[in-house]
């Protein structure tokens, strides 16, 4: 599935629920499916401050794709960084550096995108782009 | 009221200023010491206002307060009617400002019961102030070697400061440690105090904990070594009520947006001895008296310490400020904020998981709690999502928060307009993020 199509996907799985409750109780849930980062990871140099909750983030190459894992203190977050690593791993470089990321806006979560937001998701999102810039560049020099 | 045979003893208005007598009035429960709710509430717009649907609950008051129509009004009275630049112009407008500008800092001076207009200076804020401080002076009486001393649950603003300075000077920042109550430890503090010791610099009431801090003892003793006491009181002028000369405090700092006035003005309280003896912090106009290239003299106080063109609109309005804070009158407020803060504290601790930080035996304004198990954060947004307005983080006080070893605690904050039913929305809010997030 392309970025996009695992986006749509994401936008048509919260189009189900009604109220604000069901859909942080479906963010909740997410957490659970987050492919964990491995605690020899969970390192000063992974670590993504958000001011209140912390990301760790770990990036891999397997075969031409990145592959993500994370972890986050707060659970919110987590269901929210699980998303974003659904939505973003097990792709190359250049599709993720390529990626538009509309889903958190569509199902009505863009506040938790917000400068304001103190939460470390915006910053892991930049940090995510970091690394396939990395790899690509990498990538290139072999 | 009074208990028989001890009153009796002194004449009246002496029994009045024994700690006795204030103990015995603010404890009573009389019909004197309320606010009628619903009017108090009808002065605040911004009360009435929906968030996601949901009426909004707001309990963070400690990062800033609504206003009412009458400092919102005054706002626009200002710029409606006397905009105009202050202590410069000859003409009507002009002195009308200023007029309104000075009866404004004379109004704050009252307040706060400063002895001379003189010594209330106009700052940006809290921050500004304590900058202020920590700038003029300490470049007057800072030296190589001293020692500044803090405490363990100070705001940023009263750490980061006195951190530049000492660095800049090559002094000691020292702390008092805080115990697991989140009250200051007396005895360490008496340890700290030694001739090195230039300046004490602590918070009146704890803006995380609600902690009221012991600030007679701490003056009384740092006064027995002559070093003066700064007190942050931005979370306290709106609370209790603060009196500089009776406290015999040296510095105070507090801002407008905290007490219901508007941002970007607040007050830096200096005695004049030591006003007079510090060196200006910022330069320009207004803080001058004769400019030359060769050589430039200062004015006198407050304009020593105001340069360039003042938040007049701001000054002016914390001016209105304390007017309806006094209209609703102090121990009203510190009565009814008590009482809520008794009944939320009492309400949440029967919630399962519940971990109270900050356990004072005097606190005002503050609860600061955690469900065990649950990173603040997620209760923060399930509460906004209930239209609740609550703060969760370190409260820039993150020095604290390590203490405690927490990320942070979700803080709820009161002021004069807070209700008991928003009390009890809070208490079914974190009940329903815990059954979410547990």
């Amino acid at each position: 599935m392309t970025i996009q199509e695992t986006q749509e996907e994401v936008v048509e799985e919260f189009a189900l629920f009604g109220d604000w409750m069901e859909k942080y109780e479906h963010i909740i849930q997410m957490a659970k499916e987050l492919p964990l980062i491995e605690e020899k990871y969970k390192t000063e140099d992974n670590i993504i401050k958000g001011c209140q909750s912390q990301v760790w983030l770990h990036a891999a190459m397997k075969n031409n794709n990145i592959e993500f894992t994370a972890d986050s203190d707060a659970i919110i977050t987590k269901g929210l960084v699980s998303m974003v690593v659904r939505v973003l791993s097990d792709h190359t470089p250049k599709e993720i550096l390529e990626a538009e990321l509309f889903f958190v806006e569509a199902i009505g979560l863009n506040q938790h995108l917000s400068v304001t937001r103190s939460n470390g998701l915006v910053s892991m999102i930049k940090q995510m782009k970091m690394y396939a810039l990395a790899m690509q560049a990498v990538a290139k020099k072999n | 009221m009074l208990a028989p045979g001890i009153g009796s003893c002194l004449p009246d208005d002496r029994f009045k200023q024994t700690p006795l007598f204030k103990h015995m009035t603010t404890q009573l429960i009389t019909k004197e010491h309320s606010i009628d709710i619903a009017k108090t509430r009808d002065d605040f717009p911004l009360l009435a206002t929906s968030v996601y649907g949901k009426p909004l609950v707001y309990l963070d008051n400690a990062a800033t307060t609504q206003k009412p129509q009458q400092v919102i009004n005054a706002i626009t009275d200002y710029y409606t009617r006397l905009n105009s630049n202050v202590h410069r112009g000859v003409h009507f407008l002009s002195q009308a400002a200023t007029d309104a500008f000075e009866a404004s800092r004379k109004k704050l001076a009252d307040f706060i019961n400063a002895q001379h207009d003189h010594e209330v200076i106009f700052t940006r804020g809290t921050t500004e102030a304590i900058n202020l401080v920590a700038h003029s002076y300490g470049k007057r009486f800072i030296k190589e070697g001293d020692s500044i001393i803090i405490s363990a649950l100070e705001h940023h603003s009263n750490i980061v400061p006195w951190q530049l300075l000492c660095e800049e000077k090559r002094a000691v920042l020292k702390v008092i440690p805080v115990n697991d109550k989140g009250e200051l430890m007396m005895e360490e503090f008496k340890a700290l105090l030694d001739d090195r010791v230039k300046l004490v610099a602590v918070s009146y009431i704890s803006n995380s904990l609600g902690t009221i801090n012991p600030v007679r003892d701490i003056i009384a003793l740092a006064h027995e070594k002559n070093i003066p006491v700064l007190l942050d009181a931005a979370q306290a002028v709106h609370h209790i009520a603060v009196d500089v000369q009776e406290l015999d405090v040296d510095f105070l700092a507090f801002s407008g947006h905290k007490m219901y006035g508007p941002t970007g003005i607040g007050i830096l309280y200096g005695k004049e001895k030591w006003l007079n003896e510090m060196p200006p912090y910022q330069g320009g106009g207004e803080m001058i008296k004769q400019v030359t290239f060769e050589k430039t003299t200062f004015n006198e106080l407050p304009f020593k310490f105001e340069a360039g063109t003042p938040n007049i609109e701001g000054a002016i309005c914390i001016g209105a400020a304390v007017d309806y804070i006094l209209a609703v009158g102090l121990e009203n407020i510190r009565f009814h904020e008590n009482d809520l803060l008794s009944y939320v504290t009492e309400n949440l601790a029967t919630i399962d998981g519940i971990q109270f930080i900050g356990k004072a035996d005097e606190k005002a304004g503050v609860v600061s709690f955690l469900l065990n198990g649950v990173h603040p954060y997620d209760v923060g947004v399930i509460l906004d999502q209930l239209g609740i307005a609550v703060r969760t983080g370190h409260h820039c006080c993150q020095p604290l928060m390590d203490f405690f070893e927490i990320p942070g605690t979700i803080r709820a904050s009161l002021a004069m307009y807070n209700t008991r039913e928003e009390m009890d929305q809070l208490v079914a809010g974190v009940k329903k993020a815990a059954a979410m997030l547990r």
